[in-house]
């Protein structure tokens, strides 16, 4: 089966991206396929390398990266979303004139379109959230 | 068609589930993540309304267990036909039900 997943609340908020990476690993243990992980809202913090926990935390944003690298997952992040929350990559902080950029290993940004797109590619569509 | 209805939020904090319940039609699932495992509990003021769900309406109702341990809850007190599943379950309750809903 086919599945899109939405998360809608960021890292150490509550557990809605906790809830979704061990969702996202059992499901792909038992061999269906993950289509897109779409992160929207404070979703979209999820996305940054720049997150630094303690050792001894959970490490989500580089758990969605190695979960991405290991199973070739598509993490889009919503680009409207991304700029007022500051996560930019090379491209986008270069249109905006800024000297940083900070997106984790295996996301990219992009638009709802994906989001539309991954709703009507999935079997199933799950929203992580707050 | 069978829908599968997530609530994540404490019945004591939000109405989520309250609504949920009001929402569901016989053959639906009902799966109790997060906050909202604390529901799945016995003798709490949830429970009648739960069971009436699971006995008169068919309605299945679920709590995620590593949710109900890492609250140190034990599965033996969830309420007598609730069931308790793990992360595989959640993703075959997905399978099962053809639409989620995410009482957000």
């Amino acid at each position: 089966m086919k599945y899109t997943l939405m998360i809608n609340e960021g890292p150490y908020q509550h557990q809605a991206s906790d809830t979704a990476l061990q969702f996202a690993r059992a499901a792909l243990e038992k061999g269906h396929e993950i289509f897109r992980v779409f992160f929207y809202h404070d979703g979209v913090n999820n996305g940054t390398r720049l997150a630094v926990p303690p050792k001894d935390d959970r490490m989500l944003q580089k758990e969605w990266s190695e979960l991405a690298e290991k199973h070739g997952l598509d993490l889009v992040i919503c680009i409207a979303a991304a700029q007022r929350r500051g996560l930019m990559d090379a491209s986008e902080a270069k249109r905006q004139g800024l000297n940083a950029d900070n997106i984790a290993a295996g996301f990219r940004i992009s638009g709802l379109g994906q989001l539309i797109e991954g709703g009507i590619e999935a079997d199933r569509t799950l929203v992580f959230g707050d | 068609m069978a829908m599968l209805h997530i609530v994540n939020k404490s019945p004591f904090e939000r109405n989520a589930l309250k609504s949920c319940l009001g929402h569901t039609s016989a053959g639906d699932s009902i799966l109790l993540i997060e906050d909202a495992v604390v529901g799945a509990l016995t003798g709490t003021v949830m429970a009648p309304e739960l069971q009436v769900a699971m006995q008169d309406q068919a309605v299945a109702v679920y709590a995620l267990g590593p949710d109900l341990a890492a609250r140190g809850l034990s599965a033996e007190r969830v309420l007598p036909g609730l069931q308790v599943v793990d992360y595989a379950g959640f993703v075959d309750l997905t399978v099962a039900n053809e639409k989620t809903q995410s009482w957000l």
